[in-house]
């Protein structure tokens, strides 16, 4: 087998070696080429990331759902009548959709969004007042700073407990002042902090200026009975959430009198859209960075087939002198095909080289992913691998046309005396 | 050793057909020294060329150690090229980029000779023409002598049938020249046969047979008392 020659190779390399200065040359375009397509790929990599880091903390196959107010007249009743769950609409949910997987019921004091005055040492912060279950903490993730979140126990004794964000604390305390242990007061109840948590990255629906409570204190506290405002709802994994969210809808709506065709009384949000737009996005900017990476490699591959086809020409006195001591046109070809192959694919590591250097540095300047999405630019080793079969099966390609251009030259032409 | 009957070459020029070879009839026989002589235009590098296998002939027939050399295949021509022929060449023509030794082995490495071999059988004929200590060096270290002494030694690297030299004075100083004739007379004198083209007299006479070319025909061809080189060196 030819490709095994050990002389082959020696022949080969021994001719670029001695052309240190052309090969460096030609060799540039695909260095340049490989670093833009690398970098491309390695930058959509890291804003793929950095998307997934925001929302590593919500779980993305999840969906709210609160009441609004009817936009159809149904069963004797007017429209404008305001939707209000109660607390067993919880229950029949769970009981009678089983993908769902979670699901945490909140109420908020004076309705959805609203804000409360909260008091504290002659301070106030006007902030939102949630009641919540501690599973609300699978759905969004909150980045606890101090203490814990709500738990179950809080639940079981309704216990006057409260988790406030960062921007509540700002307004509630003195800066440097302990959170923890200390009562505020909403709406004449007293409620002692346990945890206090700061902005993350992530997406957060509920804002850092919240003080939430355990669902049983608050209906005790603030006299809610069994209402319910809002849930906050994670499917199982292979779910759709769409799907889920369409059957949700018309148990509610039978169960409140909705007219079916009613698409306002029951408010939701599907997250699991926001994830597949995103995905979406970052796999049209991945296959966009490879589309422009691929053709840059491309143009690269051409310029070495360029500079190959000058070098023939300014080599054609020895190629001459090649075939008038015997060398076949196959193996001038052969020569001047495995020189391209050799050519890019060295080029080709060293573009590599160098840009997974550059990735590595703007990982360290910008990889943390705070100020924007960009986390961990890297390329992955099916794409390089895929870049790098079509890298070097283009410079086949290509090659092939300096070398036909070599096997042209007749050695009586090539060893004409000037 | 080489047998050329009724050889006939025109180079097509536009609309006119220029008729370089006009039917030429020639023989050369084993361990001979021919020089072939004539002024520019008379056809002498067109017939070495088709002698060299590098250019085909219109008609007539050309046999090469008892093989017809006809219709030849580009792989087949430098396989014969190889096998048969050694070229020497006015300008030399070594590979600038490859050392003596490289250049003398790299007939060799188109006979897939090992390479071992090849670095000693081309160590060998470097020592041959003086120039072992130079074996490392680069063309361009080498001056016009000892480029040319390189590419007779590659010439005769893959031992050929016949040597061809195209004019191997024609670039060289006097006395340089005499050395490289010295070393051509040596090398037929063990029984290579070897034909010269040139057209200068002294170099023509210091071969073993003239053959004057003149407008595409032999107008003449004298067996001659060598000049013997050595004593000019």
């Amino acid at each position: 087998m030819w490709l095994f020659d050990r002389d082959l190779w020696i022949e080969i390399f021994h001719t670029l070696g001695k052309n240190m200065f052309r090969t460096f040359l030609t060799m540039l375009g695909v260095i340049f080429a490989m670093i833009i397509l690398v970098l491309l790929l390695g930058s959509a990599n890291g804003m793929s990331n950095g998307f997934d880091k925001i929302f590593a903390g919500t779980a993305s196959n999840s969906l709210f759902v609160w009441g609004q107010s009817t936009s159809e007249p149904y069963k004797g009743f007017e429209r404008g009548r305001r939707i209000r769950y109660k607390i067993e609409d919880a229950d029949i949910l769970k009981r009678q959709i089983p993908e769902i997987e979670v699901l945490a019921p909140r109420i908020e004091l004076a309705g959805h969004s609203d804000i409360v005055t909260v008091y504290r040492n002659g301070r106030t912060s006007g902030s939102a007042v949630y009641g919540d279950y501690p599973e609300i903490d699978d759905i969004t993730k909150k980045k606890l700073v101090e203490g814990r979140f709500l738990n179950q126990t809080d639940i079981d004794h309704s216990k006057k407990v409260c988790v406030i964000g960062e921007e509540t604390y700002k307004l509630l305390f003195e800066k440097g002042e302990k959170a923890i242990g200390q009562d505020i007061r909403i709406n004449g109840v007293y409620f002692s902090v346990v945890g206090m948590y700061k902005p993350n990255n992530n997406i957060n629906i509920d804002g850092e200026n919240a003080v939430f409570i355990p669902f049983t204190t608050f209906q005790k506290a603030f006299n809610s009975g069994d209402r319910m405002g809002w849930m906050a709802i994670a499917v199982e994994p292979n779910t759709q959430v769409a799907v889920v969210e369409r059957q949700i809808k018309d148990i509610l709506k039978a169960k409140y009198d909705i007219h079916p065709n009613d698409e306002r009384a029951i408010g939701s949000f599907d997250m699991s859209e926001i994830f597949n737009n995103i995905s979406a996005f970052t796999t049209v900017l991945q296959g966009f960075s490879f589309f422009v990476g691929i053709f840059t490699l491309l143009a690269g591959v051409i310029a070495i087939s360029n500079i190959l086809l000058i070098t023939v020409k300014e080599r054609t006195q020895e190629i001459g002198v090649r075939r008038a001591l015997g060398a076949t046109p196959k193996i001038v070809k052969r020569q001047i095909v495995l020189e391209a192959i050799v050519l890019t694919a060295f080029a080709g590591l060293v573009g590599f080289a160098i840009s997974v250097g550059i990735l590595s540095i703007m990982n360290s300047m910008w990889g943390s992913g705070d100020d924007f999405p960009f986390v961990n630019p890297m390329i992955s080793i099916p794409q390089f691998i895929i870049s790098f079969l079509l890298m070097v099966g283009l410079s086949v390609l290509i090659g092939l046309l300096p070398a036909n251009r070599a096997v042209k030259i007749r050695p009586i032409e090539a060893l004409r005396e000037e | 050793m080489i047998e050329i009957k009724d050889l006939h070459k025109s180079y097509r020029m536009g609309s006119n057909s220029l008729h370089v070879l006009k039917g030429i009839n020639f023989k050369v026989d084993d361990g001979e020294l021919v020089a072939i002589m004539g002024s520019s235009g008379s056809g002498k590098s067109t017939l070495l060329n088709i002698l060299g296998m590098l250019d085909g002939a219109d008609s007539g027939e050309y046999t090469l150690d008892n093989v017809p050399i006809k219709n030849l295949s580009e792989t087949k021509a430098a396989q014969y090229r190889n096998k048969f022929l050694g070229f020497i060449f006015q300008s030399f023509n070594l590979i600038n980029y490859k050392s003596a030794l490289e250049n003398v082995a790299l007939p060799l490495y188109y006979q897939k000779v090992p390479r071992k071999e090849r670095q000693e059988k081309a160590m060998k004929y470097l020592d041959r023409v003086g120039l072992k200590p130079w074996a490392t060096h680069l063309p361009s270290e080498l001056s016009g002598g000892q480029k040319q002494r390189v590419a007779i030694a590659r010439a005769m690297a893959a031992e050929p049938k016949v040597l061809l030299a195209d004019e191997p004075t024609g670039a060289l100083d006097s006395k340089t020249s005499y050395e490289v004739m010295d070393l051509i007379q040596k090398i037929n004198d063990e029984g290579n046969t070897i034909l010269v083209v040139t057209h200068e007299e002294d170099i023509a006479h210091m071969c073993k047979r003239i053959v004057h070319l003149k407008d595409g025909v032999i107008v003449e061809d004298k067996k001659i008392e060598q000049v013997r080189a050595e004593q000019y060196v």
